[in-house]
């Protein structure tokens, strides 16, 4: 308990920056419910593919060191662009290989769930044992291991009696938000934002109005994936690391705040995300690091006991500005 | 599992011919009563073999330079590969006893592997020696055939708390391992054993699976300890150095022998692990600071494998010469030779040669090492060694 008094700010700035990640890569597990009624299991695997893309990018155009400032902002939004395009073009293809094939031939939605874990499963032995020992030159049997990049100087932002903030925690949180909003806005203010809720809503109604359901899944899952790939870019800020399973604790967690905040729901997924990041943080501070998993489940389950749709219950078609 | 037919019809094929191999000359080596076979048995061509060519080399240094003095009885070195696999240490320790005939073995390398094999060895009243096995457990069986040449992790946790105490004079230690069975008990010795010596201690855990460990880095900020310790495996190690230093956390970091790597400065990125501590029981010494005898291995090391003698090969050195004692005192059959190990008293390259009567090593001498750029070079005896 003193702990968490002593260290208040650093356990809640931390716990956001955690959350902000959350809440993107939930995004991806959200829309692609909302739309297709289907967990797509294997959105880890488009997170780790993203923190991959930004790896490569580093090290193609020469790993830099000591950025920071406002070319750390810079550097940030060109590799949040770099992971967006590797997580989203991955996600494009995820679908077409994956998911169209079934439904196409109306196969039930457990086909799907089991085919989402299949190709989970497929990419990561893909990159342990291919990708990652011929993009980064290791021997075969390093494959599993973590490779790193390091190229972020931090430093203190703001700093006011126990109150630190380093610039890496304050890019993410911005950064997250911003990506949010952004989604919120393109969701609820254009045409295809207009299809995907149309779509989510009722799909057969959807298509009678006209509505391409192929373009929309497609757009939804271009749209998560990206989400996941900028999340991811904010993670190899923040970690500076990936390896090939990095997406899989990640993933279950950003799944959990996806429920947790209303599955279907965009803002819930933002709430969903920053509730866990916090109680992850102020669990451990309180129970020590190894109950931080327990405390940030036991929550799950009580707020599912009280409220069964999640914190804003909401689903995507009714999320309005 | 097509793979797997050709690996049964290899392994077929090869003790076929090592059967016919040793028919051939069997009759030779018995008779004649002047060559004896000692084997060597770990992983010597799989992804850990990086850790068990060394005390291989550092065995086969020993062995040549006995023969070299041209002795009545001569030794081979024969060597079997288990790729750190129980599962493959067992039908090789039972091709050793009943169809090689081995004399003595050094090994099994790991700690799992002999968890296995080392039943069959004890059945097969063949001695056997590990330079590498640190798992406290192997000692509680009560095997009569069972030695290892190196301290247990529990030793291990004394040494490195001593160190802390008494090196480092910390006074506040925060003990953080990854709640593996090996960094667990590790972590809890070294806190034990600091608490003894009157340091106050605090203890976190984390997940080495994990990537953020923000919630451990503020507890040790709130506790500002002089001291860190971490039981676990350097990649989390790495991680975990890295995120304490990028959160201002500037007391000296220490680890055991399963961060000692390389990669443990790599994940920290930078200069983060530089002036970090690592303790192992093993004594990795190119340069012979530590003793004359350890100079004059590592001088006759390079001479022969034109490489630094690296983690375990003192270790591997040591267990070699204690089977050559045994056949310089007139003994060449396994029952002969164990009783021989049991009252073995010789000075070795990495610590006395001479064994309790479960089988542990009666030294209990641990080294600690300074993190140096991605080097590690040795800084003495966790005993009396200082740091700047």
């Amino acid at each position: 308990m003193n702990t968490l008094f002593s260290q208040f700010w650093p356990y809640t700035i931390d716990g956001l920056s955690l959350g902000a990640i959350y809440a993107l890569v939930a995004l991806g597990y959200t829309m692609v419910y909302g739309v297709l009624r289907l967990i797509n299991f294997a959105h880890s695997e488009i997170f780790m593919i993203g923190t991959f893309g930004v790896l490569g990018a580093l090290h193609l155009f020469g790993m830099p060191s000591n950025v920071g400032g406002f070319a750390l902002v810079g550097l940030v939004l060109a590799l949040a662009v770099v992971g967006g395009v590797a997580s989203g073009g991955s996600a494009v293809i995820l679908e077409y290989v994956a998911y169209r094939p079934l439904r196409r031939n109306n196969a039930s939605r457990l086909a799907a769930l089991i085919s989402a874990i299949g190709a989970s499963l497929f990419l990561q032995q893909l990159f342990a044992r291919l990708v990652i020992p011929q993009a980064f030159g290791l021997p075969k049997e390093k494959g599993a291991l973590p490779v790193q990049g390091h190229f972020v100087r931090r430093t203190d932002v703001i700093h006011i009696g126990g109150f630190e903030l380093s610039n890496d925690r304050l890019i993410v949180i911005v950064g997250a938000v911003l990506m949010m909003v952004l989604l919120d806005l393109f969701v609820n203010r254009t045409k295809l934002g207009r299809g995907i809720r149309a779509t989510a809503q009722d799909p057969e109604t959807a298509v009678l109005m006209g509505v391409n359901i192929d373009r929309i899944v497609t757009a939804t899952f271009a749209l998560g994936g990206a989400m996941a790939g900028v999340a991811a870019a904010l993670y190899m800020l923040r970690f500076e690391e990936t390896k090939f399973d990095v997406g899989f604790l990640l993933g279950i967690k950003a799944f959990t705040a996806a429920v947790l905040g209303g599955i279907g729901n965009l803002r819930g997924s933002l709430i969903g995300g920053i509730v866990l990041g916090l109680i992850e943080m102020y669990g451990s501070a309180v129970f020590g690091s190894e109950w931080q998993n327990v405390v940030a489940f036991s929550v799950l389950v009580l707020v599912l006991m009280f409220r069964p749709t999640g914190i804003l219950g909401e689903s995507l078609q009714q999320a309005r500005a | 599992m097509r793979s797997r037919l050709i690996t049964v019809v290899g392994v077929v094929a090869a003790s076929a011919t090592l059967a016919l191999g040793a028919s051939a000359c069997g009759g030779n080596s018995k008779g004649g009563g002047d060559n004896v076979t000692i084997g060597f048995m770990g992983d010597l061509t799989g992804e850990n073999s990086g850790i068990v060519i060394p005390p291989k080399q550092g065995a086969q240094l020993a062995i040549d330079q006995y023969n070299a003095t041209n002795p009545k009885v001569k030794i081979t070195l024969k060597t079997y590969d288990s790729q750190g696999k129980g599962e493959q240490a067992v039908p090789l320790a039972k091709q050793a006893i009943t169809k090689d005939k081995i004399a003595g073995l050094i090994g099994p390398t790991f700690s799992s592997e002999s968890a296995q094999a080392d039943p069959v060895l004890e059945e097969g009243k063949l001695p056997n020696i590990s330079s590498s096995a640190t798992n406290a457990a192997l000692a509680t069986h009560g095997w009569k055939y069972w030695h290892r040449l190196i301290a247990n992790d529990n030793v291990q946790g004394a040494g490195i708390g001593e160190f802390i105490s008494n090196g480092l004079k910390a006074k506040k230690v925060f003990i953080i391992h990854d709640n593996s069975e090996y960094g667990k008990p590790l972590g809890e010795t070294v806190k034990a054993t600091v608490e003894k010596a009157g340091a106050q201690t605090s203890e976190d855990a984390i997940d080495p699976n994990g990537s953020d460990f923000s919630a451990t880095v503020n507890k040790v900020k709130a506790f500002a300890p002089d001291a860190i310790f971490f039981g676990g495996y350097y990649s989390a190690g790495g991680k975990l150095i890295k995120q304490l230093r990028e959160g201002g956390v500037k007391a000296r970091f220490l680890s055991g022998d399963g961060s000692l790597d390389q990669g443990l400065a790599k994940g920290a990125g930078g200069t983060n692990a530089d002036g970090s501590i690592i303790g192992c029981p093993c004594l990795i010494d190119p340069s012979g600071t530590a003793s004359a005898a350890s100079k004059k291995f590592a001088e006759d090391y390079k001479a022969k494998f034109h490489a630094d003698p690296a983690i375990y090969s003192a270790e591997g050195y040591d267990a070699a010469t204690a089977f050559i004692e045994a056949v310089k005192a007139g003994n060449t059959t396994p029952e002969k030779i164990n009783d021989f190990l049991t009252k073995v008293d010789k000075p070795g390259v990495s610590k006395e040669i001479k064994f309790q009567s479960n089988g542990e090593p009666t030294a209990t001498d641990v080294y600690v090492y300074e993190v140096k750029g991605t080097q590690l070079p040795l800084l003495g005896s966790a005993k009396n060694a200082t740091v700047k």
